[in-house]
């Protein structure tokens, strides 16, 4: 059985169901509020919610059983009396990797949000505490947000190491510690902000990372999905080499990789930065098996005929690996698509949902 | 004391209460007050900054004003989510 968690501007659903037939909804929490994103930490079967309630403000919200009471995690706000206020929840990570790790390593749960900020739980997400390294950093003041704002919504932690963190941040590119988040370096080299003059295209704080992924079998390797550009890194996230080429458009959001090919990717291109719907009214999900040297269309099962539809950053997601690899991605529209079969063919899984904002698999 | 009254969920989190009579000069002042008495509030209605947030209304006598408003200990303060959404 498949679980999803899927965040919605009218609150969480969570569907059940198997491959290849529709999926039915289990529970629905957080009624009429936004829940940007919800994860269940595959150590402790926790649900961690993100939930920006547009009167009372960003909170994280926890519980064991989704049908029952959700608790309100502690912690979860910027230093009282500064000129910011916390405006938003992107993500929350576990330490292993969101799953790929054996379930022995880190504890940590990772949060992170706007205005490019950086949580870490070490008790299961009850308390968080902000990551000062970070809200202190330098170069803080030249920050400038992308369109969603200075949202850090990428936690890439790096298997079976937990010093070792990379981050995106729209937009102020690449982030990497590899001393647990003490210190942060920039890794944004070979990154091309097509979107700026070309005399500005040096200014390293000014990239518009969509999404990030990490390979877990190959950790040096990642994926990210640039605001125009899609890119590989084969170092950790230092240097990075467009692999765009071959898609029918290199602008995009979500991004998600099969954990057993450090070979793999899958995106789903959008028309363009001022046209955010699927390209030529087709909706397909593109797949690489060869490191971005070459993409292939997987639409089958997708409608194919005036579909305009949009996907956004955590709106793409998957479970298993390899040939049991399970794709799942829901629309602004209320659509949720799934394959069974590592997107060779697609199947409707639900129709009649909020506009989504995410999607997480297990 | 200022008489503060809540709804919703903030009276959920303020002990299931509505009417909280508090000592303050200002808005502001009785809203940390508020916190501070009830911690399960921080954060609903003040931002880190020490503001109302932007879709929350506060009432000073029926007149809507902002966290920097004057209090007097005869006033009455109405808290409540403003009317918006989509």
């Amino acid at each position: 059985m498949t679980e999803l968690l899927v965040g919605t501007k009218k609150g969480l659903f969570v569907l059940e169901g198997e491959p290849g037939a529709e999926f039915d909804v289990k529970a629905r929490a957080f009624a009429g509020e936004p829940v940007e994103y919800a994860m269940r930490d595959p150590r402790t079967g926790r649900l961690l919610a993100s939930v920006t309630s547009a009167f009372y403000g960003p909170k994280i919200w926890y519980t064991d059983d989704p049908s029952g009471e959700w608790e309100q995690a502690g912690g979860v706000a910027l230093p009282e009396g500064g000129g910011e206020a916390l405006e938003r929840i992107w993500t929350i990570v576990d330490g292993d990797g969101e799953g790929d790790g054996d379930g022995d390593g880190d504890r940590t749960l990772y949060a992170g949000g706007d205005p490019g900020v950086l949580f870490e739980s070490r008790d299961h997400g009850a308390t968080w505490e902000l990551n000062a390294a970070l809200w202190e950093h330098p170069t803080r003041p030249s920050w400038q947000p992308g369109g969603g704002g200075l949202c850090l919504h990428s936690i890439v932690p790096w298997p079976g190491d937990p010093d070792r963190l990379a981050m995106g941040i729209s937009a102020v590119g690449v982030w990497l510690t590899e001393d647990g988040g003490e210190t942060w370096h920039q890794g944004n080299e070979g990154l091309v902000a097509r979107y700026l003059p070309e005399e500005s295209r040096e200014e390293p704080t000014a990239l518009c990372v969509h999404r990030l992924q990490r390979a877990p079998r190959r950790p040096e390797r990642m994926f990210m999905q640039f605001h125009g550009g899609v890119y590989r890194s084969d170092d950790a996230g230092e240097t990075w080499t467009d692999i765009g080429a071959g898609l029918p458009s290199d602008f995009g959001f979500p991004l998600v990789v099969d954990p057993a090919d450090p070979d793999s990717a899958y995106v789903i291109p959008l028309a363009a930065d001022m046209d955010r719907v699927t390209p030529e009214g087709r909706v397909r999900v593109y797949e690489t098996r060869d490191a971005g040297e070459s993409w292939t269309e997987r639409g089958g099962g997708l409608p194919q005929e005036d579909a305009y539809l949009t996907v956004l950053r955590h709106g793409l997601d998957r479970r298993g690996e390899g040939p049991d690899l399970e794709l799942y991605f829901g629309t602004t529209t209320g659509e949720v698509f799934g394959s069974g079969d590592a997107g060779e063919s697609w199947f409707g899984a639900t129709s009649h949902l909020p506009p989504v904002y995410s999607v997480r698999a297990r | 004391m200022a008489l503060v009254r809540l709804r919703g969920p903030l009276k959920k989190l303020a002990g299931d209460r509505s009417d909280h009579r508090i000592e303050g000069g200002s808005v502001c002042e009785l809203l940390r007050e508020l916190e501070r008495a009830h911690p399960a509030m921080g954060g609903w209605i003040l931002d880190e900054r020490g503001l109302v947030r932007r879709h929350i209304a506060v009432f000073v006598n029926g007149d809507c004003v902002r966290e920097d408003a004057p209090v007097s200990p005869e006033d009455r303060i109405d808290v409540l989510p403003a009317i918006s959404g989509g």
